[in-house]
């Protein structure tokens, strides 16, 4: 890959830097330096634009190039995570987003702390979702870098270091000055460049074959080198029961953790009411479905057009399948389609992890300064809400720093793993305290306590004593071994942990629940009384 | 940063749940046969609700009050019955058949690789079904709050603000 296709991929990713630095620019000048306005963007966005930016927001460009893939190289079992990333939003819509929408005002702590006392449950919801946001930035970040560096040919540590810091930089800008509303419209227009970009490939995948499902499966089975058993679950986790309880892991962090992620939920403080919370999820439940049942047809096409063979050789993770699948399509490597296509697919997955990580970085500047910040520094001064926008501001520009740091020493590790653990944390801190604060009437101030630290603790110290870290060739100290944990994802063990802290703490707690705070809660959080 | 601390602050009394007659009531009875299975229509009459005329000067009633005077009220308690009537069926459901999905995908390859027709296998249609179980739960939830829920919590919501105003902020 070099040339045309580079030159022409490289002017649209200017372009996409433009428009968006457009929208920042045009999100700034209306601002009113106000805490709506800055962290839920005004809260009056339609269902359908919020949908698109949650959608927008959740698809990283692991899932546009990653998944497809996956399923390039393994067939079948890179669909297994495209159903988990889907059904997640069963849980978001059923029991979180207009409860926390009626409950919230930019936080998840915002919805516990309600009904209990303020300051502990801040610091320890602010502390975890921190700690999920960062762990996601990291790797989306490192993603990006070699991503770039990947599609644009150029596999020098300098390239992939200045994408680290250029990405970081864009992301603050868009934060700290545009605030939700720009970062809004950045999602919107990926998710709309996202959508465009994977129907057209999979139209072109279609005609392809004139229509024929099931020719693409054979002819995909056929090329793939595996005959049949490329169509069935087994290639990537079927080894040994280590490696299918791994799975099973990944697949539970994955359904339960998309409810407890900062950045998701923060979106459904950006509309007027939890009518339109549940209708924007509905949007996005639509396109995100779309996406990834367009991703299977890109995954097989890949396979059956380009072949897994070839794929391996371009990369071994299958990151670049759809790109060659791209290249394909258009008509070759030297056609003038294929350079047209191939320098689509770059900037969409540049234009992916732009929107991914400002969605990233505004939610977690609101953890610092919302929720950390603002019960650290006094107890008797409260914050005021412009000085509070201030410290958000400033809280973006560290959140980048340390993201960049990270994402430069990263660099040559292997942070796929990073992901499935922001997930496995979100799911073993976040959603506990988060469910029993909207159900559970006898939920107390120390429960939630010990329920966000007996997920968050258990998650993080899981993963130090798993082959991830060390024990194993490929870990990141491969020299030493203390490695205790058969797993990679922690999820299995660590969110049944979280629930039993938070139930383990209430029962021991001395305090009794208050019954009408948890009745607050309960109005608010059904009819949204009260809400802001 | 807390609005509750001075809850005590106001003073609203609630007045008796059997002298309410405004039209509104009706037509929030009137508004439940939407769906043929509905099963009792008129929903009985929140106690919480028209206090705010009987103004200061009446024995002072906490914003906390309020709050459980509402949620015992039997309005409430219809929309909490509606959503977890549905809710927790459809959690459960789809919760047991993705990790039956997960755990039949790495356990069982075998059963999952038996062809169905053509190519398509049963784990490519049990993959599908739950792509398409999602969009089914997802309508039928919307549905279901559309018609089921939304108006009686919307009622509720601006009882429940009438009452506490003044008492709160």
């Amino acid at each position: 890959m070099s040339g045309d296709h580079q030159t022409l991929a490289l002017v649209l990713f200017s372009v996409f830097v433009a428009v968006t630095l457009a929208i920042t620019t045009w999100a700034s000048r209306k601002r009113h330096g106000t805490a709506e306005e800055f962290y839920a963007g005004g809260r009056l966005f339609t269902p359908m634009e919020n949908g698109f930016a949650i959608a927008g927001d959740y698809m990283s460009a692991a899932s546009f190039l990653g998944i497809a893939g996956l399923i390039a190289l393994y067939g079948y079992d890179g669909l297994l995570y495209s159903v988990g990333f889907l059904v997640a939003w069963l849980v978001v819509l059923f029991l979180v987003a207009e409860l926390v929408r009626n409950c919230g005002r930019f936080t998840l702590a915002d919805v516990v702390a309600a009904r209990m006392k303020e300051r502990p449950v801040r610091i320890a919801a602010g502390t975890s979702s921190v700690t999920v946001s960062v762990l996601y930035l990291v790797a989306q970040m490192v993603g990006a870098g070699s991503l770039v560096a990947l599609l644009l040919g150029g596999t020098s540590g300098a390239a992939q270091n200045w994408t680290v810091v250029g990405v970081g930089a864009l992301m603050v800008v868009y934060v700290s000055l545009g605030g939700m509303r720009a970062t809004t419209w950045i999602q919107i227009v990926k998710a709309v460049l996202l959508m465009g970009g994977a129907i057209a490939l999979t139209v072109l995948v279609l005609l392809r074959f004139h229509g024929d499902f099931n020719q693409l499966l054979s002819t995909a089975a056929e090329r793939s080198g595996h005959g049949e058993r490329f169509l069935g679950p087994g290639l990537k986790y079927g080894g040994s029961w280590t490696a299918r309880l791994d799975f099973i892991s990944l697949g539970l962090a994955l359904v339960l953790g998309t409810a407890g992620l900062p950045h998701i939920l923060s979106r459904f403080y950006t509309v007027p009411t939890a009518r339109a919370a549940r209708r924007s999820v509905v949007w996005s439940i639509g396109l995100i479905g779309g996406f990834y049942l367009m991703t299977v047809v890109l995954g097989f096409g890949a396979a059956a057009i380009v072949g897994s063979e070839e794929v391996r050789r371009s990369n071994p993770a299958g990151n670049t399948a759809v790109s060659l699948l791209s290249l394909d399509l258009g008509g070759g490597a030297d056609s003038t389609g294929g350079t047209i296509l191939f320098a689509i697919v770059a900037a969409v997955a540049f234009a992916t992890i732009l929107a991914v990580v400002a969605g990233i970085t505004l939610a977690s500047s609101a953890s610092v300064a919302h929720d950390l910040y603002a019960s650290l520094r006094s107890r008797r001064k409260p914050v005021k809400p412009r000085s509070e926008v201030a410290v958000a501001r400033v809280a973006a520009v560290g959140i980048g720093a340390v993201a960049i740091a990270l994402g430069l020493l990263a660099r040559d590790l292997n942070v796929a793993f990073l992901v499935g653990l922001a997930f496995a944390v979100a799911a073993s801190a976040n959603l506990p305290v988060l469910l029993y604060s909207l159900f559970w009437r006898g939920f107390t101030t120390c429960g939630a306590v010990w329920s966000v630290y007996g997920g968050l603790v258990p998650a993080l110290a899981l993963v130090v004593l798993s082959p991830v870290v060390s024990g194993s060739p490929e870990s990141i100290f491969p020299g030493v071994d203390f490695q205790l944990f058969p797993l990679q994802n922690p999820g299995l063990v660590s969110i049944p942990l979280g629930f039993l802290a938070g139930w383990i703490g209430t029962l021991t707690s001395k305090e009794s629940p208050d019954e009408a705070k948890h009745a607050e809660t309960e109005v608010r959080s059904l009819t949204g009384a009260g809400a802001v | 940063m807390d609005k509750h601390e001075d809850r005590d602050a106001g003073k609203v009394r609630l007045s008796d749940p059997g002298e309410l007659d405004d039209p509104w009531q009706d037509a929030l009875a009137s508004g439940w046969g939407e769906l043929e299975s509905a099963g009792a229509p008129a929903a009985p009459v929140p106690q919480a609700r028209g206090a705010a005329q009987d103004g200061p000067g009446t024995p002072t009633e906490s914003a906390a009050d309020i709050y459980l005077e509402v949620q015992r009220s039997p309005a409430f308690q219809e929309v909490r019955r509606r959503y977890r009537r549905f809710v927790v069926p459809a959690c459960v459901a789809f919760f047991v058949w993705y990790v039956a999905y997960v755990v039949a995908a790495t356990a069982a390859p075998e059963l999952m690789a038996r062809p169905v027709a053509g190519s398509v296998n049963v784990a490519m249609v049990a993959g599908l079904g739950q792509f398409l179980s999602t969009f089914l739960l997802t309508w039928a939830y919307a549905r279901h709050a559309r018609l089921r829920r939304d108006r009686l919590a919307l009622e509720l919501r601006w009882e429940t603000q009438e009452l506490t105003r003044g008492v709160e902020r």
